[in-house]
């Protein structure tokens, strides 16, 4: 009788759901509904700019929010699009290689004293808020640039278009440069857990035919971790892309298109965090304002849903957990 | 066979240089970024520094009092939403793994990704917009948004890690699965959930695009959550793009103190979570 009222009330309770878990689960909930909240404010505030401008405003070069003889604005967002473009490429140009090779330093060549400290510092660069990199820029890489970096590459590769104009520090190349710098720790971080995570009897196969460490590196680790390493990159641009503060600080914020990365231009964050609080009841102007936002909002979640579904499927491939 | 072996030397040493020499290449931002702050900060840092509120841009004296009040109020107020709703979410994750959860974590890792620009325009169409009026409720609501994702996922990482002996021999005993996560998951997970929640806050504490249309800035001491409120990142914005001289110190002093704040949060974090994995052992 005893044990039967044991059992029963056992039962009950392993039947009953607890009351804890429905906070946890109220609470996994509110992850999906931030997102969903997310796309449904940020798509609502641009609907009258989608209505105004249609596909043209993805097209279109002209940037006037007020005309002069007062009619309709006219807003495109080409510039911004054509200035995040440029200074990613060269923000990956630059960070890419570097990355990488910081990965396999801290992966394969460091000695073992020396993993936790440079771990250590690598984190330390991730940790620098944005802000203090953008003042540091400002103040310090702008007017380095104007005096020793642009007119170098002026004198050596000013047959370029890339490299013509006059230059004041201010521009795309400086953007880049900065992003780059913030993009390595990022970038080189999940790199070197991808390959960390490729399976000893890879690298040891390769070291027992007499291969060199150089050779076990591109004959086996980096064919295996090579959609992590992609993954990587694209994780690490969709970061570039969304990078407000410094960049806008470098920038100079100018709506133009122009092949020399000397010149002052815009992008995408840029555009949104210096004109944001100028709008003054301009309806349509605030609304565009919100379709770069929306703009920005897909290529960073379409970036970063990318990015990892490539690590979860490489974390299948080595069979352990790759946690970036 | 001479040659060739000479080629692979050759081409191994290049690699062990190219890859020390990235690594190298990669601190000299850290140590000028260092460099500079401290030698351009110190100029600023004073008694008034920490006692007084901001001057106009470009005028003379004053200290940062409101831009750290109004930091650390907005960091609570995130905190208050993101740290309890990431840790049952993580919790979540770990308790209940499946299709859900999967998608779930995905979409935290997805989310923790995109821009904070965009997480500062939303907040500004669903409060600021809605009240009127820019206020630190606002910016907290931004950062907690930014640090939700973050939480969850260190705490699901954390709760992996507790090995299943633990757990199914706390459910063998019969100790329900509420009582199992808080007094077996959660205490031999503690210290790396504590990091995870100290790490988010050191990095919405550095943030300061979700704060640009919320908490807005602000020259004086808040009187009400309804006010807007400054921020040590966004006086050093301001200060920062300004034309002054005098403005720069000021932006130069700001950036100190808040890298002290943020780099100081990570070293104790780190290190005291390392000296407590190097203990357990």
């Amino acid at each position: 009788m005893q044990a039967t009222a044991y059992a029963r009330r056992a039962r009950a309770r392993a039947r009953r759901r607890d009351f804890f878990h429905i906070f946890l689960i109220v609470a996994a909930f509110v992850i999906p509904i931030i997102t969903v909240l997310m796309l449904y404010a940020i798509i609502n505030a641009s609907v009258d700019s989608i209505r105004a401008f249609g596909f043209k405003f993805l097209i279109s070069t002209d940037w006037i929010p007020n005309p002069a003889n007062g009619g309709p604005p006219s807003l495109g967002a080409l510039p911004a699009i054509y200035g995040s473009i440029v200074t990613t490429v060269i923000a990956l140009l630059l960070a890419v290689p570097v990355s990488l090779g910081v990965a396999l330093f801290q992966a394969e060549l460091a000695p073992s004293v020396l993993r936790a400290p440079s771990r250590f510092l690598v984190e330390m660069l991730a940790a620098v808020p944005s802000v203090v990199y953008g003042l540091w820029g400002l103040l310090f890489l702008v007017p380095f640039m104007r005096d020793y970096v642009n007119p170098q590459l002026k004198s050596a590769l000013g047959f370029l278009p890339l490299f013509t104009g006059s230059t004041n520090g201010f521009g795309m190349l400086t953007a880049g440069v900065i992003l780059a710098v913030m993009i390595i720790p990022y970038g080189s971080s999940i790199m070197r857990e991808v390959i960390a995570a490729v399976p000893r009897s890879q690298r040891e196969a390769c070291i027992a035919l007499g291969a060199t460490s150089w050779e076990t590196i591109r004959t086996s680790v980096i064919p295996f971790a090579r959609t992590g390493i992609i993954a990587a990159i694209v994780l690490a641009m969709g970061r570039a892309i969304g990078e407000t503060m410094a960049v806008t600080m470098v920038i100079g914020n100018v709506a133009r298109i122009s092949p020399s990365l000397f010149l002052p231009a815009e992008t995408i964050p840029s555009v949104i965090a210096n004109e944001f609080t100028e709008v003054a009841g301009n309806g349509v102007y605030l609304a565009s304002l919100f379709e770069l936002g929306l703009i920005l909002f897909a290529i960073a979640f379409l970036m970063n849903f990318l990015g990892r579904v490539l690590i979860t499927r490489l974390s299948f491939k080595a069979g352990r957990d790759i946690h970036v | 066979m001479f040659k060739l072996n000479q080629r692979r030397k050759i081409s191994n040493t290049l690699y062990v240089v190219f890859a020390t020499a990235c690594f190298l290449v990669a601190l000299i931002p850290l140590i000028s970024i260092l460099y500079q702050t401290i030698t351009r900060g110190y100029i600023a840092l004073s008694f008034d520094f920490f006692t007084e509120v901001t001057p106009p841009i470009g005028g003379i004296g004053g200290g940062i009092l409101n831009a750290l009040e109004g930091s650390f109020v907005v960091v609570a107020l995130a905190s208050l939403i993101g740290i309890p709703i990431g840790v049952f979410a993580g919790a979540y994750l770990a308790e209940f793994p499946g299709k859900f959860g999967y998608y779930v974590r995905l979409l935290a890792e997805v989310l923790s990704g995109v821009p904070s620009i965009v997480t500062g325009i939303v907040v500004y169409v669903l409060i600021v917009a809605t009240t009127h009026r820019f206020s630190a409720i606002s910016g907290g609501v931004a950062l907690g948004f930014m640090m939700i994702p973050i939480v969850a996922i260190s705490t699901h990482e954390s709760l992996k890690l507790v090995s299943a002996s633990i757990r199914e021999g706390s459910l063998a005993l019969g100790i329900s699965r509420t009582n199992t996560l808080v007094h077996v998951l959660f205490s031999s997970a503690r210290s790396g959930v504590i990091t995870g929640i100290a790490l988010a806050v050191a990095r919405v504490m550095g943030e300061t695009a979700p704060l640009l249309f919320t908490a807005l800035g602000s020259q004086f001491l808040m009187t009400s959550l309804n006010d807007p409120a400054a921020s040590l990142t966004l006086l050093i914005f301001d200060y920062g793009t300004a034309p002054y001289e005098n403005a720069h110190v000021f932006a130069w002093g700001a950036a100190l103190v808040l890298l002290l704040l943020v780099l100081g949060l990570n070293i104790i974090v780190r290190v005291a979570s390392r000296l407590k994995v190097t203990g357990s052992e």
